[in-house]
């Protein structure tokens, strides 16, 4: 055995049988995606970044309950409310600090109306800080902005929820 | 005209413009080693490698040394700083001095000494000086520990290479590279003396301190070895040294082992192909399998690399050199001196 295992080592028997291996691996398609211009498919329940949406009659769809301002974990959401003139309850303020947020979807899950979601964009890296504490308005432009999308996000994750 | 040629001051001229016509390419050609070693890493690990810039990522070298001329040369506070910036120069120039007598074509080295063979061994025992200076002149430990490791590395396989290629000489009967390529007319070296062709291409990584031998580097153990201190060109220069003895080790085994200049066949398409052709072929075939083991295997232990040296190489060499310097004799056919 002693002189098997000489014989081997001598005739670089292992080194042989791994460059082997790799240069199979030299001529396998690659699995490289061309980030920028390519992109992996998302899954509906994708948790990116977040948006207010709005009923089809443009109406908010957020009630100012605060559920998800209690049940997120990082507090990263400040809400004040008071009633509107037409006596409807809404935010007059609804802030999510991004930088504290650790999008675990809590705050979707609470909504009782699916006012704040998650949605498919992961691509918002801003060149300052500030511009990661977004305001109401923020939130309700990229509800506007995604609302196709998340409309269809919420309806392939619906038999789940 | 071919008076001016042989006059003192025209052979100085011609011999520069001939340096310039063989540096030229080869600092072209080490440029793109690098970019060809990241793209068949990356093919070997199942990714594109550089893609970006130019087309199929070909301009990335220009942009890596762009980058590498603008960046700032930090000279550390405790070093010696003649040598921190002589260590370097010297590197890459060996790298680059040695090619004066590689023999691209027939009778096409700069130089067609007729010890060319020893002038390679030198140039290539001198190596030691730029990264020993390098590591002391950083007064870093790491750079410390990488330059001792590399010197111990290259002194110890520098032994049995010597036994493989006074193997070689004893075949050829010459030290002129050209007599050694055509030497191999018949028949290429790199078939009879196989065991040798092998111990020399493994002695030549170990000598380049290639992966996987590139214990002078150990990222994971001494972060980067004798280099750690440098940046921009300094650092440059210490990568385009080793890129470019790379390709001198690959052109030194295909002079002793492929055959240099000659074609694979001897008769008529192969030999219509002009001999720097085959050369540059055989050249870029040992540059792929240098890339190719450095991509396959890990590094080896700092002892394992010391037994495969001295307790492995050089028994096998000399025990080969004595069988078939025995065999030359025994049988008549040692060459004409």
């Amino acid at each position: 055995m002693r002189l098997d295992r000489m014989a081997r080592e001598l005739l670089l028997a292992e080194i042989v049988s791994g460059m082997a291996l790799t240069i199979r691996a030299f001529f396998k398609p690659k699995a490289t995606l061309n980030y920028p211009f390519e992109k992996n498919p998302i899954s509906p329940r994708f948790k990116g970044e977040h948006a207010l949406r709005r009923y089809p009659n443009g109406e908010e769809r957020c009630i100012a309950c605060k559920l998800c301002e209690a049940v997120c974990p990082a507090q990263a959401i400040t809400i004040e409310a008071e009633p509107r003139d037409d006596g409807s309850r809404r935010t007059t303020r609804y802030d999510i600090d991004m930088t504290k947020c650790i999008y675990c979807g809590l705050c979707e899950e609470a909504c009782p109306v699916d006012a704040i979601v998650e949605g498919p964009n992961f691509e918002f890296a801003t060149e300052t800080r500030e511009e990661l504490l977004y305001n109401k308005a923020k939130l309700l432009a990229n509800g506007d902005r995604w609302e196709p999308e998340l409309a269809k996000r919420l309806e392939l994750d619906a038999p789940y929820r | 005209m071919m008076a001016f040629f042989n006059s003192d001051l025209g052979i100085v001229i011609l011999t520069l413009l001939k340096s310039l016509a063989l540096i030229v390419p080869l600092l072209i050609g080490v440029a793109y080693l690098t970019y060809a070693e990241r793209k068949v890493m990356g093919a070997i690990q199942l990714r594109k490698g550089p893609n970006v810039v130019g087309p199929f990522g070909l301009a990335q070298p220009f942009a890596d040394a762009l980058k590498m001329m603008f960046k700032e040369t930090i000279i550390p506070a405790g070093s010696d700083r003649v040598l921190f910036i002589m260590a370097p120069m010297i590197t890459f120039g060996l790298a680059v001095i040695a090619w004066a007598v590689i023999p691209v074509n027939d009778g096409w080295a700069i130089a067609n000494i007729n010890v060319g063979i020893l002038y390679l061994l030198a140039i290539s025992s001198l190596g030691v000086y730029g990264i020993i200076i390098a590591g002391w002149a950083s007064n870093s430990k790491y750079a410390f520990l990488g330059a001792l490791r590399s010197a111990a590395q290259m002194v110890s396989y520098e032994v049995s290479m010597g036994f493989v290629i006074v193997t070689v000489l004893i075949c050829v009967g010459s030290l002129n590279l050209n007599d050694i390529v055509m030497a191999q007319q018949h028949i290429w070296f790199a078939i009879p003396l196989f065991p040798m062709f092998v111990i020399f291409f493994i002695s030549g990584l170990a000598e380049t301190n290639r992966a996987p031998f590139d214990l002078a580097e150990g990222d994971t153990e001494i972060v980067a070895g004798f280099f750690v201190e440098y940046s921009a060109m300094s650092f440059a220069l210490f990568f385009l040294g080793e890129y470019a003895n790379m390709i001198l080790i690959s052109a030194t085994t295909t002079v002793l082992f492929l055959g240099g200049w000659l074609s694979p066949l001897p008769f008529a398409p192969f030999t219509w192909v002009p001999g720097v052709f085959w050369f540059l072929i055989k050249l870029f075939a040992c540059l792929f399998v240098f890339i190719w083991v450095r991509a396959t295997l890990p590094r080896y232990r700092y002892d394992q690399l010391m037994t495969l040296g001295w307790k492995v190489f050089l028994p096998i060499s000399l025990g080969y050199l004595v069988l078939v310097a025995g065999v030359l004799e025994v049988f008549g056919w040692l060459p004409n001196v």
